[in-house]
């Protein structure tokens, strides 16, 4: 199949595209699944991260 | 090989477009929104695709898509299981299963680095100092392999020295990470992740065609199973569309247990424990935004490895079929009816008679398989006649067995030279992106983890950002040291392989077991820590034959020998990941659950959404 006859490597550059596949249904599924709020305890640790790369 | 040195005026086109483009990114960047941090102090969401490409940018590199890519044009297409396994434990498992638990143990407890998210999670200066010592120690042999990656390329596309185009490199990395290029500006991130994508795409697509099509390239590489160099197929080489040979006990394996080990799961897996990719995860405003990336990270990956991975293998049947004549004196016909033939390659002297070619490793007439094309009478230098060959031989003839320049000599010798400049600039942005993270995280480390925690001068950020500097400068000459002076076999993915191997042995239980448990005890994390590095350490210098006869303390120690285990066959291929990695895993399992549980008022403060 698709000239090579390796079950093994043949197994990976389906497996490869399998799951890039896989990977866009998840996304396409999950989108809007998860919560999505930023809490002051993220903001504060952004802002110090933010310091110190502004220092840097 | 070397390529054309000539710059035309569609390169000097080309050149200003994507500078001009990239300066006006960063200008855009520089004026409002730059990193990911930047986003959350806004409470703004970045674009998933922002988000995936610019950690996908992080990842990828000249060290995959030169060194693996090469190694890919040596071993063939069994490396595709890396990029199956950079897909499904790079981008699935780390965005699904440790990227949220990640971030939200890096902000509750306020860690800024990797050295300080196990610090503070198993509360202990030591695992700190222990952490960014290792960091600090070995991030410049990735750094290294990522350099040398970008000055092959360099050298071979503009026909320079590879000293000159290490200078040239070292000086164009210095003038962006030192003065504040470290400040990932996540649009022209983006905007270099897509001219990647572009030229790989491109590159792809030019391939498959110039072979006939897909069935047609594989199928063609595949019936050349006959012209893989001896050296490879004593190993267990068994074509390029061919996994290795499988087994233990014969040296007829190595090559199995070399590329499954070191390369395909010593990258696979230790991507996981990456201190500069484990960091990006705290930058990220929230769970959702992390699923949305994955289905852009997943082809982002899959493009920037998998592609060149199947060039690299391609590029000998492109040789094979428009490569250079070559020439040579038949020494065993291999297959009459397609024309093959073992050949002793030889050139022309001035005179007009032919001489044998040398290789310098045997100092004996370098032999090559060749698809026959043409066969006429010459004479050699005594004036004796025989019997001249003529054709075309695999990339890795041309190239003389160097790996690293696979990639380089196809696309110099394939596609347009515009293309390459393209590449190269795509490399070059593939090249920063990692380079300036990979500054960043020893900068920190050294400024954070180390001075800091060292001199228990708690949080005094003047003298710590100047040691920060410091660090990356002396970072950047040690990176340059290394890749000035190591010059061996696709050394680019050994040293990157040697790097994630090393920080997934000594990390990865102790970070795993750190998210997900609350048994794990500092001692049992710092203990298997411990018996990670020293596993991996004593396997590099005394058992791994490669390594440690490069090192050298081996032969000091066994009077000669190559390897400790050299009379065992297959041991001296094996990668110490597949040693350490359990030996540290049942350490942290053995002594966490003798050893005094930790407090529970701080097991609340890390996970407050289990209480």
């Amino acid at each position: 199949m698709l000239g090579i006859d390796d079950p093994f490597v043949l197994t990976a550059y389906l497996g490869i595209v399998t799951l890039a596949a896989l990977s866009l249904v998840y996304g396409l599924v999950r989108r809007n699944a998860a919560r999505d709020e930023v809490t002051p305890e993220d903001r504060q640790w952004a802002l110090d991260e933010k310091k110190v790369e502004d220092e840097l | 090989m070397t390529g054309s040195s000539s710059v035309g005026w569609l390169d000097i086109v080309v050149i200003l477009a994507y500078l001009l483009a990239t300066g006006y990114l960063g200008w855009l960047g520089y004026r409002g929104t730059r990193s990911a941090a930047d986003f959350l102090v806004g409470g703004r969401s970045a674009h998933p695709i922002i988000m995936a490409v610019s950690y996908g940018a992080t990842f990828i590199s000249t060290a995959a898509i030169v060194g693996f890519g090469g190694v890919a044009g040596l071993f063939g297409m069994s490396l595709l299981w890396l990029t199956f396994l950079n897909i499904g434990v790079g981008i699935l498992i780390a965005f699904i299963v440790l990227g949220e638990p990640t971030r939200r143990l890096g902000h509750h407890l306020g860690a800024h680095t990797f050295p300080e998210l196990l610090g503070l999670r198993y509360q202990s200066r030591g695992i700190q100092i222990f952490t960014g010592a290792i960091v600090f120690a070995f991030m410049p042999l990735y750094a290294a392999a990522v350099m040398t990656g970008g000055s092959v390329f360099a050298a071979t596309q503009f026909g320079i020295d590879f000293e000159v185009a290490l200078l040239i490199f070292a000086l164009v990395t210095a003038a962006y990470v030192i003065p504040g290029g470290l400040k990932a500006v996540m649009y022209t991130d983006t905007f270099q992740g897509f001219v990647m994508v572009i030229a790989m795409l491109f590159l792809l697509w030019f391939t498959y065609s110039s072979l006939g099509g897909v069935t047609e390239a594989h199928r063609y590489l595949t019936d050349m199973t006959d012209m893989v160099p001896a050296p490879l197929v004593q190993m267990g080489h068994q074509g390029w569309t061919a996994m290795p040979a499988f087994g233990w006990g014969a040296p007829t394996y190595d090559l199995w247990w070399t590329v499954v080990t070191a390369i395909i799961l010593g990258v696979g897996i230790g991507v996981l424990a990456q201190p500069q990719l484990i960091v990006r995860f705290m930058t990220v405003r929230s769970r959702r935004e992390l699923d949305r990336a994955v289905p852009i990270g997943a082809v982002f990956i899959m493009l920037m490895t998998g592609a060149p991975f199947l060039v690299g293998s391609l590029s000998n049947a492109w040789f094979a079929q428009h490569g250079p004549i070559l020439n040579g004196k038949v020494i065993q016909e291999i297959d009459a009816e397609k024309g093959r033939a073992l050949v002793e390659l030889m050139k022309q002297d001035d005179s007009g008679a032919w001489t044998a070619v040398i290789n310098p490793k045997t100092n004996k007439p370098a032999t090559a398989a060749l698809i026959v094309s043409e066969r006429k009478a010459a004479q050699d230098t005594t004036g004796a006649s025989f019997e001249l060959a003529g054709g075309r031989s695999s990339a890795v003839t041309y190239v003389k067995g160097d790996a690293d320049k696979i990639i380089p000599a196809f696309i110099s010798a394939a596609l347009p030279h515009w293309f390459g400049v393209v590449f190269f600039l795509a490399l070059l942005a593939a090249a920063m992106s990692t380079l300036s993270s990979q500054f960043h995280t020893m900068g920190t480390s050294a400024g954070r983890d180390l001075y800091e925690r060292i001199g228990d001068k708690g949080r005094s950020r003047e003298p710590s950002i100047l040691v920060m500097r410091l660090a990356i400068v002396v970072g950047l000459l040690i990176a340059v040291t290394i890749s000035y002076m190591v010059r061996q076999e696709y050394i680019i993915a050994r040293f990157t392989a040697i790097f994630f191997g090393l920080c997934a042995a000594t990390f990865l239980p102790a970070y795993v077991g750190g998210l997900f448990s609350r048994r794990v005890t500092r001692t049992g994390a710092f203990a298997s820590m411990i018996v990670g590095l020293a596993i991996s350490l004593f396997w590099l210098l005394l058992v791994k034959a490669k390594e440690a006869s490069a090192i050298g303390l081996v032969q000091w120690v066994t009077g000669g020998k190559t390897s400790i285990l050299a009379d065992y066959p297959n041991w001296p291929s094996v990668d110490p990941i597949i040693v350490a990695l359990p030996a540290a895993l049942l350490t942290l399992i053995l002594v966490s659950a003798v050893t005094r549980p930790p407090d529970a008022e701080h097991l609340r403060h890390c996970f407050p959404e289990r209480n």
